[in-house]
C-alpha cells in the first residue's frame, strides 16, 4: 500500500479497517544472494538500498530480537553532519542529504525535523575549534554558522549565559541538523525493503558463520542454516562477538551510553542544544519529553544499563546549562551499547574472509548515519568496492596509521 | 556499581577511573621490524572485547590511589575479583 492523503481519507471513511501490516514478517529461505546480520537501522537501510538502488533483491535481514529493538530504539534521535575531518564529512553529509529526501523516497513519515543543532562554546579555545570545524564543513559544502553570544541569546534566551565556570560565549549552528523519529526510520526502511522482496526475519539469531576455503558460504542460525553468496555484518554493539565467529579481532570495545527522557512539557526547546564543556545534549520530542544525555559510562560493558553516577553527572550538566528544567521529572533512563572504535570513526570494509563484509564502530553516533551507512554498505556489497564517500573508512587504516581521529583522543575508546 | 578495593573496602564506582583492558602487554620493541610492527598494532588497537568475564585496569583516584586489576562481567556489572595491579603477574 502506498501512503498518501487519499489512502488516509479512504481508510478513515472505512473505519481504519483497511490498513495492512507495514512489512512482511518473513520465514527464512534456505539460501540468499546476500544475508545481512542485524535488523537495526543500518541493516535495514542496507537492505533497502540494495533492493532500491542496486537491484539486489534476493536479500535477507536476520535479527535476533525484533527489528529496531537494539540501538535503533535506544538513541536520542539527533541527525547532523557537523564533522571536522575529510574522511568523515562526505559520509555524514551524504547521510544528511538522504535524510532530507528520505520520507519521499521510502513513502513513510519518519518525522524528520530540521530544527537545527547548536554546539555551544564557552572559551576562546573552544570558539577557535568550532570556527575551524565550521570552516571545514563549509569547504565541503555543508552549512555552518558561527554565532556569538547575542546570536545564541536570540535563539535561546533561557540558557544560563552567566554561569560562573562555563559562561556561554556563542555556538556553532548547523541549521539543517535536527531530529527524526527513530522507530519510524526502522519501520520505513523495513517496509521499503520488504516491498521490494527483501525477507526480514525476526527472532533469528546468528550463531555461526560458515567459511569454506577462506570464503563465506552462509550462516548458522537459531532457525537453521542459511546459505549466502555474501554476508554483511551490521550489529553495532555486538560487532566483536559476531566478528569472532569469523575468527576476527576488531579495534573495537563495547561501552554503554545512557540517555533519559523527562515527563511531557509544553514546547520549550525548539532545536538541539549541546553543551560541549560539560558534555550534555538536549532536544525536545514531538510528544513534549525532554530527551537528553551526556558521556559514556566510561568502562566497557554489554549490560544495556548504566550506573547512577553518570545520570547524576548528566543532570548536573543540564542544570548548569538551563536551570529552568530543574523541576522536570525524569520518566525513564536507558543505555544503548556503543561500538567504540579505537579512533572514534566507523569501519565499513571487506574483511580478510572473502565475501564477508563489515559495517561497525559507529561509536555513539550511528543514528544520524543510518541512511548514509546503508547506502555505502549496499554499494560495497553490490559492487565489491567502497563507495566514494567511505573510501577512508577502511578496516586496515589502523595498521596503516591512517586513523580518522575526529576527537583527537587516540586509541582510547572510552574517551571518544 | 561498587568496587571492593583491597585497601579501602567497597567504594562507589565514581571514585575510580577506568584505563582499559588489562590483557594487552607492551611488546618487546627489539627484533624483526615487521613482526614488531604487527605486535604493536595488536597491542594498541585489537581487543577481545568479551561479553563474559574481563580484566580491566582501574585507578582509585578518590581513595588509596592504587592501580587495580578488576575482573568483572561486563554483561551483568558483577565484580568477580579485585587485585592490586602491582602484585599481578604479567599475563
Amino acid at each position: 500500500m502506498r501512503y498518501s492523503l487519499f489512502s488516509l481519507l479512504g481508510n478513515t471513511l472505512g473505519g481504519h479497517k483497511g490498513w495492512k501490516p507495514t512489512w512482511r514478517d518473513a520465514a527464512p529461505k534456505p539460501a540468499y544472494d546476500v544475508v545481512i546480520i542485524g535488523g537495526g537501522g543500518h541493516g535495514l537501510a542496507t537492505a533497502y538500498y540494495l533492493a532500491s538502488r542496486y537491484g539486489v533483491r534476493n536479500v535477507a535481514v536476520l535479527e535476533k530480537g525484533w527489528i529496531g529493538g537494539g540501538n535503533m530504539g535506544r538513541n536520542t534521535t539527533i541527525i547532523r553532519s557537523n564533522y571536522l575531518l575529510p574522511g568523515n564529512i562526505p559520509l555524514y553529509e551524504l547521510s544528511m542529504k538522504l535524510w532530507e529526501g528520505l520520507e519521499q523516497d521510502f513513502n513513510y513519515n519518519a518525522m524528520v525535523s530540521q530544527r537545527g543543532v547548536l554546539n555551544l562554546y564557552h572559551s576562546d579555545a573552544q570558539r577557535d575549534a568550532y570556527a575551524r570545524r565550521g570552516n571545514a564543513m563549509r569547504l565541503h559544502g555543508v552549512d555552518a554558522e558561527l554565532l556569538d553570544r547575542d546570536g545564541v541569546r536570540k535563539l535561546y534566551p533561557f540558557l544560563n549565559f552567566d554561569d560562573a565556570r562555563f559562561p556561554i560565549q556563542g555556538g556553532l549552528l548547523q541549521a539543517r541538523g535536527g531530529t527524526a523519529r527513530h522507530d519510524a526510520v526502522a519501520w520505513g526502511f523495513a517496509r521499503g525493503a520488504s516491498d521490494r522482496g527483501v525477507d526480514i526475519v525476526q527472532n533469528c539469531e546468528v550463531t555461526g558463520i560458515t567459511i569454506v576455503n577462506g570464503r563465506v558460504t552462509g550462516v548458522e542460525t537459531t532457525r537453521g542454516p542459511i546459505a549466502a553468496g555474501k554476508v554483511g555484518i551490521a550489529v553495532a554493539g555486538s560487532s566483536s562477538r559476531v566478528a569472532a565467529m569469523a575468527g576476527m579481532r576488531l579495534p573495537i570495545e563495547s561501552f554503554v551510553l545512557q540517555a533519559m527522557v523527562s515527563e511531557g512539557l509544553k514546547p520549550i526547546i525548539p532545536g538541539v542544544i549541546t553543551f560541549g564543556a560539560g558534555h550534555f545534549y538536549i532536544s525536545q520530542s514531538d510528544k513534549g519529553g525532554l530527551v537528553f544525555g551526556g558521556d559514556l559510562d566510561g568502562y566497557n560493558s554489554y549490560a544495556q544499563r548504566g550506573n547512577l553516577p553518570t545520570v547524576e553527572d548528566i543532570c548536573e550538566g543540564g542544570m548548569a546549562l538551563m536551570p529552568a528544567i530543574g523541576r522536570a521529572r525524569i520518566l525513564r533512563t536507558w543505555a544503548g551499547l556503543c561500538d567504540m572504535s579505537m579512533d572514534g570513526s566507523p569501519i565499513i570494509d571487506r574483511t580478510p574472509t572473502q565475501n564477508l563484509y563489515l559495517n561497525a564502530g559507529w561509536n555513539y553516533g550511528g543514528f544520524k548515519a543510518t541512511p548514509g551507512s546503508g547506502l555505502v554498505f549496499a554499494h560495497l556489497l553490490a559492487r565489491d568496492e567502497p563507495h566514494p564517500a567511505a573510501v577512508e573508512l577502511r578496516l586496515d587504516r589502523f595498521a596503516r596509521g591512517a586513523v580518522i581521529d575526529e576527537k583527537g583522543q587516540g586509541a582510547q575508546p572510552n574517551l571518544h | 556499581m561498587r568496587i571492593p578495593c583491597p585497601y579501602c573496602g567497597s567504594r562507589d564506582v565514581s571514585e575510580f577511573s577506568y584505563l582499559g583492558d588489562a590483557a594487552p602487554q607492551r611488546p618487546d620493541p627489539s627484533g624483526d621490524a615487521s613482526s614488531v610492527e604487527a605486535a604493536f598494532f595488536d597491542y594498541v588497537y585489537l581487543r577481545d572485547n568479551p561479553a563474559g568475564p574481563h580484566r580491566g585496569l582501574w585507578y582509585h583516584g578518590a581513595g588509596c590511589r592504587n592501580w587495580l586489576v578488576v575482573r568483572r562481567n561486563p554483561s551483568t556489572h558483577e565484580i568477580l575479583e579485585v587485585a592490586l595491579a602491582a602484585k599481578e603477574p604479567a599475563a
